[in-house]
């Protein structure tokens, strides 16, 4: 799983660093216009760090090893990107490896169950920071979806793969939602009305993330 | 990123990146007396190091609001400044170094403009150096452009946050605990409110594209301080037409009336020569004038702007002896100096 996340992890950032002046663009017509390039310098940043990782220590099991890597993912999240992006994408890093850490190591879940779990506890700890639900046209209506999906999924018996493809279409649906959705919550939410219209950068980019983490696992290169 | 636009933006960079850290260099070189800086965290720091004893007072935010808040760095108004890259908010680790920086042992208060990433952000701050330093907050909510319900994250901090900083700054000065330089900065927070109009956008460097487009004969109202469009679009009008827009729904939200007085504060977005601001600060004067509000003190300039943008806004503070008195107190910043 530790390969898994270390390689959706690059590849999103080579995907954000792509999409970065699209995210901005959306970021432009609602909110402040710097949404692409946070997120940009935010996966750069998680890139330095990866390179920069010693080995994995020999003796840690793949789900101890996997939380380590989501704890530095959300503390560089933290540190690098700014605005409230950054605090929530680092606090929903920080919960999964809280998540995946609290797990019992003799009899750990299988994979699929231990994404799902990780998922949720992620995306709890965006709404509770942001105290946000759906509906407001924010990233949680891309990953609240896109986490029902991966449970249902989990519990009529899907492989990892299948859990994360369910994920990955409820949130493209979930961020084209956004799309006449009115404002409620952070900046865009200043423009009342006038949000109408515009797909929100935020859901927009949590989309990204999970499509990329779907197409890394379907990859059959690369281990779970 | 510079990388992904098209061409270089005409704006004064060596590169893109290093706007901030830059710009606060040159700010450290134009006033060493009175600022230095943490180059390590973005943070601009009092000369001279907390003063034991004294509240610490600390506020930040994105940059391109310049000279908020670095410039009110100095005796009498804050002890240190986190600088965001531009329109972004500052991370955790910039304000817990900040807080540190300036803890004089009776603790920190964080001026916070009410803005989600900004909140967010200071919260996680305030939790790092959680029993270690005693930390209050206060966020500011001035903006009457902005419905005050369950439909918006809330009124944004704006101009209001000038005086805040300026107010509460005196009080820690004096001497002053945490909880009653906090309970003044609330004061003045809830005695004060502002309104906004663009006459153009503006270009964050690293996007290299205007904001929002505006037609020539248009004027965005309502607007934020992160060239975020405004909450509706109107024809250019006369000055004292739009002083109108900002005045009235101010003064009706302040209930203010007659034998009240304010402090009027007219303050250019970045892009409007002072010659006009003044034209503005006239026709605010005669409308309240015409309502028998007495303007008792004043501000006119660019002190808390949005990079190049167009524009003013109005902030009224409805004042009484004591804030006169904080108000008329030395202070001595790269921004705002008199009395020291």
């Amino acid at each position: 799983m530790q390969h898994a996340l270390e390689a959706w992890l690059r590849s999103a950032a080579t995907r954000i660093h792509e999409q970065a002046p699209a995210l901005t663009a959306l970021d432009q017509a609602i909110g402040d216009g710097d949404h692409g390039i946070n997120m940009d310098r935010g996966f750069a940043a998680i890139v330095t760090a990866l390179d920069g990782l010693p080995p994995v220590d020999p003796g840690k099991t793949d789900v101890a090893a996997s939380a380590d890597l989501l704890r530095l993912v959300g503390r560089t999240l933290i540190s690098t990107v700014g605005g409230a992006s950054g605090p929530l994408y680092g606090t929903a890093f920080l919960r999964a490896a809280a998540a995946l850490a609290a797990l019992p190591v003799e009899a750990p879940p299988s994979t699929p169950a231990v994404v799902v779990t990780a998922l949720e506890a992620a995306v709890a700890g965006i709404g509770a920071l942001g105290k946000a639900t759906t509906g407001e046209k924010t990233m949680l209506d891309a990953l609240v979806p896109a986490t029902e999906a991966a449970r249902a999924a989990v519990d009529g018996g899907a492989d990892t793969a299948a859990v994360l493809a369910a994920a990955r279409d409820a949130a493209a649906a979930g961020a084209a939602a956004t799309e006449p959705m009115l404002a409620t919550k952070g900046r865009a939410s200043y423009l009342g009305e006038r949000s109408i219209g515009h797909r929100d950068p935020g859901a927009t980019s949590s989309a990204l993330l999970v499509d990329v983490l779907a197409g890394v696992v379907a990859d059959a290169d690369v281990a779970v | 990123m510079a990388t992904n636009a098209p061409t270089r933006v005409k704006k004064l960079f060596n590169k893109v990146e290093d706007i901030v850290p830059e710009s606060l260099a040159g700010l450290a070189a134009a006033h060493p007396d009175i600022v230095t800086i943490d180059a390590a965290n973005n943070v601009v720091l009092r000369a001279g190091g907390p003063t034991p004893g004294k509240v610490g007072l600390i506020s930040g935010g994105g940059s391109g609001h310049e000279p908020l808040h670095g410039g009110f760095v100095g005796f009498g108004m804050l002890d240190a400044a986190a600088a965001g890259n531009v329109f972004t908010s500052p991370v955790p680790d910039q304000m817990e170094a900040a807080t540190r920086a300036v803890d004089g042992g009776a603790g920190v208060l964080h001026i916070v403009k009410n803005y989600t990433g900004d909140v967010l952000n200071f919260q996680m701050a305030a939790e790092l150096v959680a029993g270690e330093i005693e930390v209050a907050s206060v966020v500011t909510n001035d903006d009457v452009a902005v419905q005050d319900s369950l439909y918006t994250a809330g009124r944004r901090g704006v101009g209001v946050t000038v005086l805040v900083e300026k107010i509460a700054g005196a009080a820690a000065e004096a001497g002053k605990s945490l909880a009653d330089v906090t309970a003044t900065a609330v004061k003045v927070n809830g005695q004060g409110r502002s309104m906004g109009l663009a006459l153009s956008s503006c270009i964050v460097p690293a996007a290299g594209t205007p904001t929002f487009e505006l037609g020539d004969d248009e004027v965005e109202v309502g607007i934020g301080i992160h060239g975020e469009p405004g909450r509706r679009r109107e024809k250019l009008a006369s000055v004292d037409e739009m002083a109108e827009w900002l005045v009235s729904p101010i003064v009706s939200d302040l209930g203010l009336g007659r034998g009240d007085t304010v402090l009027a504060f007219v303050n250019g977005m970045g892009g409007t020569p002072l010659i006009e601001l003044y034209v503005a600060f006239n026709s605010v004067a005669r409308i309240l004038g015409g309502q028998g509000i007495a303007i008792g003190r004043s501000l006119v300039g660019n002190y808390i702007t949005s990079l190049e943008m167009a524009g003013f806004s109005v902030t009224l503070l409805k004042l009484d002896e004591e804030l006169i008195r904080l108000w008329d107190a030395p202070v001595h910043t790269a921004a705002l100096r008199w009395g020291a």
